[in-house]
């Protein structure tokens, strides 16, 4: 403290200079994010801010367009050489950030690299592993399968291709020192400084159209009020993540201009399907009964149950859309005849009834806190409403670190709820990312069911689902991946109750295209 | 504070210094068994981390990378056994040391506690004494009672309300975040920037609120007593400049309780201003503590405990020297010390 006089003084100076505007030149972008991207190394965590953040530099050799169809990026075209064979046309004339070309030897050392980082807490390797790489020459890239895999460009989406020459033997302290952060991207790395900021200066000689920003500053504000007064004090030019109470406010607010826009993420409920008698349910006198989500009836009855509009209105502000399925029925896959199942309480009654239950029975409903957007409150709200029908529901809420271990490896290494709150985004941008890893019985030996924590399992939607992964015709594997969604909805595997819509604020004078996967990137926000 | 007089020896000092240390390094083992038990319990980050995609080979994977798969008292030597050669553990995370992770971040939150500390020194010692001075003073009357809201008022709401009336509504200050840093003797920090001052400003001031309060009392009460004593109404009587009756000899006197209370919410400052670094998106220590609990990034937290505690350890001992060079009586290295 030898300096205290000093810095009093400069404390006093600053408070009677507060009137002294910071000025951004015209073409900066200031954006904040709700979450910390922990990393500029594209391949040390997937993790939706990491991918964000590290797509301004780094490009994917086929990119998601906002609804998240499959478009050319680093690659122009690709097609299937045989059943078993992709073939991607390299994009000719693209140049590293240090001037050198791109070529093939890039992907096939991307690909080396990508499954293989040092300490990475959730790598890319799903998406790699059973591909074998070959170069055919500078431009061209052949990817075999030991068996038909059709969701070779959706995987290819999600790989960051990093420059050979620059990246090789790099670790992820050196992507975030900027030495190995050199791409192809619209943007070159400036400056990360964890925690803090991010900077990102224009490519002049980007391949693409011209990025629009001169510099680009983005910051973690994670907690809501301070990241929407931030956009207000016009300290920030674009915020995500707006709280759903704060929407319509905003909407009345001159200076800021919302986007708003249908995500990959649906909110359901998963249940216990394989135990005989459920830890968390009780006959109405707390003794044992047998497990009655079992019966299709008392599923359905819970779904009925489910007032969805009025949870879309009121609870969700109106940033959620009633859910029918696993993905809102743009996306490529689902069944366009499943609608949200409407709410009847009298119906729901009449089902219990059926299925000898009419006094209903006893539940605890599971519900991480914090997680999904207003999850908690969500889970009272439909407590009430399984109550209402003669289900007396309890609530119990928990962070997530607590919840989602213990909803998918309890005590015994089994899954410990019986009736729990989830939300899953797709990030294939299709259907059969649900249906693999939610509804498939759970299989270790082929990878299926890894999170079907109801353990619900039905040999007919099995048997619909390996079919569709085999089947490499687009066409033909849509059908199918609608009559598996069919399948597992009819039968009530899970109940979907919401499609999350995301929603971005801007400051007057800019336009934020809403992205599906959840992304916030410069290279969607323009100026009006 | 026994009152018996001994003379000073750096024998002493040393030997004191050396049990201090070795008591610290005491509660740093029973506290890193409890927090590794503690956060065992509570349950594991893999399924917050991996992506959802990924298959059961793939989750698996992870959880034997970070160590999870082992027993409990398995990744716990492991954790001993690194720690010894200084290595703290790497963060689930962010992937490097944890160490590095909180000295990293260790300059902002710094700056804060530093600044807050001044604000409380430099508004609180004067304006407790002039409410000490003058009891019955309609000013001095005003300061107490603000001074009541100093405590009252949770941080959380008056920092919302800060950036709510200074930046969204008067646009003076910037709503949240660090500013630019520049290198001032060696030192980089955003202290020597206007712009980084502007930033620092409500934070600081947010986390210094109660401390101010806390330091206005203090020194009201200790004046209110002091100024009672008989050396005072002697330096009076002696015809001593009222200025230096004030300055030197009541102010000397009331420091001690000052001081202590300083110190050691200087630690606090620096450990706990989890709220406020959250509030203002504050780049520091207590936000990557939340953050770190949040995502039971166990390394992390383990290393931040460590710190603090010792933290802690090294500010006691501060003020312990300081009590000597305020009031000759005291001496260390007493065993009742």
């Amino acid at each position: 403290m030898y300096r205290s006089k000093t810095i009093l003084m400069a404390l006093v100076a600053a408070g009677l200079m507060l009137a002294a505007p910071l000025s951004a030149s015209a073409k900066d972008l200031r954006m904040a994010l709700a979450a910390e991207p922990s990393s500029m190394d594209p391949h040390f965590h997937n993790l939706t801010p990491n991918n964000a953040l590290t797509s301004h530099v780094f490009e994917r050799l086929v990119q998601f367009d906002p609804k998240m169809t499959p478009i050319p990026g680093l690659a122009t075209s690709w097609k299937t050489i045989d059943d078993n064979t992709w073939e991607f046309k390299l994009r000719p004339g693209v140049k590293w950030h240090d001037g050198s070309p791109f070529t093939a030897d890039d992907v096939i050392f991307t690909m080396e690299r990508a499954p293989n980082v040092e300490n990475s807490p959730g790598s890319f390797s799903t998406y790699v592993k059973g591909k074998k790489f070959e170069k055919v020459d500078d431009l061209t890239i052949r990817i075999t399968t030991p068996a038909p895999y059709p969701l070779m460009p959706n995987d290819l989406a999600t790989i960051a291709i990093i420059s050979k020459k620059n990246a090789s033997g790099a670790k992820t302290d050196d992507f975030n020192a900027g030495k190995a952060a050199i791409g192809t991207g619209p943007y070159k790395f400036s400056e990360f400084v964890k925690g803090d900021r991010y900077v990102l200066v224009r490519n002049e000689d980007y391949w693409g159209k011209k990025p629009e920003w001169t510099k680009v500053i983005i910051r973690p504000i994670k907690t809501g009020p301070s990241r929407i007064s931030a956009l207000l004090a016009g300290d920030v030019d674009v915020i995500e993540e707006v709280p759903t109470t704060d929407i319509e406010r905003l909407k009345g607010d001159s200076k800021v201009t919302l986007g708003q826009g249908l995500s990959n993420r649906v909110i359901y409920f998963h249940m216990d399907h394989w135990r005989d008698e459920s830890p968390f349910i009780t006959a109405n006198d707390g003794s044992k009964i047998k497990n009655p989500l079992k019966d299709k009836r008392v599923r359905l009855a819970l779904s009925k149950a489910i007032n969805r509009p009025a949870i879309v209105d009121r609870l969700m502000e109106k940033a959620a859309v009633p859910a029918s399925q696993f993905l809102a029925d743009e996306f490529f896959g689902t069944s366009k005849k499943l609608k949200p199942v409407a709410f009847d309480p009298e119906g729901a009654k009449k089902l219990l009834a059926e299925a000898g239950l009419p006094k209903g029975f006893k539940m605890t409903l599971h519900s991480p806190n914090g997680r999904y957007i207003n999850d908690a409150r969500m889970a009272e709200a439909v407590a009430q409403m399984f109550t209402r029908v003669g289900v007396e529901t309890k609530v119990e809420t928990m962070p997530s670190s607590v919840y989602f271990k213990r909803a998918s490896t309890g005590a015994d290494g089994k899954p410990e709820f019986s009736f729990m709150l989830l939300g899953w985004g797709a990030g294939t941008g299709e259907v059969s990312s649900p249906l693999k890893s939610l509804v498939a019985t759970y299989d270790k030996s082929k990878g299926l069911g890894a999170v079907n924590r109801g353990r619900y399992s039905n040999p007919e939607l099995d048997k619909t689902i390996q079919q569709a992964l085999a089947t490499v015709d687009d066409a033909k594997r849509g059908e199918l991946l609608a009559k598996a969604s069919e399948i597992a909805i009819e039968d009530v595997a899970v109940i979907v109750s919401h499609y999350q819509l995301n929603t971005w604020a801007a400051r007057k004078g800019l336009k934020y295209t809403p992205r599906a996967d959840e992304y916030t990137i410069a290279m969607s926000v323009s100026e009006e | 504070m026994r009152g018996r007089f001994r003379f000073h020896s750096e024998a002493r000092l040393t030997a004191y210094i050396i049990r201090r240390l070795m008591q610290s390094a005491a509660v740093v083992l029973a506290m890193s068994v409890i927090v590794f038990l503690g956060l065992h319990v509570v349950g594991d980050p893999v399924y917050l981390l991996i992506d959802p995609q990924a298959d059961q080979a793939e989750i698996e994977r992870t959880i034997q990378r970070f160590g999870l798969d082992q027993p409990i008292w398995v990744q716990y030597f492991r954790f001993l056994k690194g720690a010894l050669t200084g290595d703290l553990g790497t963060s689930f995370v962010h992937g490097t040391s944890a160490l590095k992770l909180i000295v990293e971040r260790m300059p902002a939150t710094l700056e804060i506690a530093i600044a807050a500390t001044l604000m409380s020194i430099f508004l609180g010692i004067p304006l407790g004494l002039y409410a000490g001075l003058r009891p019955n003073g309609l000013v001095s009357k005003s300061i107490m009672a603000t001074s009541i809201l100093g405590f009252s008022l949770p941080t959380f709401w008056v920092g919302i309300m800060m950036i709510m009336v200074f930046a969204v509504m008067l646009g003076w200050l910037p709503s949240t975040g660090r500013g630019p840093t520049a290198t001032f003797l060696g030192i980089t920090s955003s202290l020597f920037t206007i712009d980084g001052l502007r930033h620092v400003a409500m934070p600081a001031l947010n986390l210094a609120l109660l401390k101010i309060s806390l330091v206005i009392r203090l020194t009201r009460a200790g004046t209110r007593e002091a100024i009672h004593q008989d050396y005072i109404k002697f330096a009076r009587a002696k015809g001593l400049p009222t200025g230096r009756i004030i300055g030197v000899h009541l102010l000397k006197n009331i420091m001690i309780p000052v001081v202590t209370v300083l110190g050691l919410e200087f630690g606090n400052l620096i450990a706990f201003s989890v709220v406020t670094e959250t509030i203002f998106a504050w780049p520091g220590m207590g936000k990557l503590l939340i953050d770190s609990i949040q995502t039971l990034d166990r390394p992390v937290i383990v290393a931040y405990l460590i710190m603090i505690v010792m933290l802690f350890v090294i500010i006691n001992l501060v003020v312990d020297i300081l009590y000597s060079i305020l009031d000759p009586r005291v001496r260390i290295g007493e065993k009742s010390a």
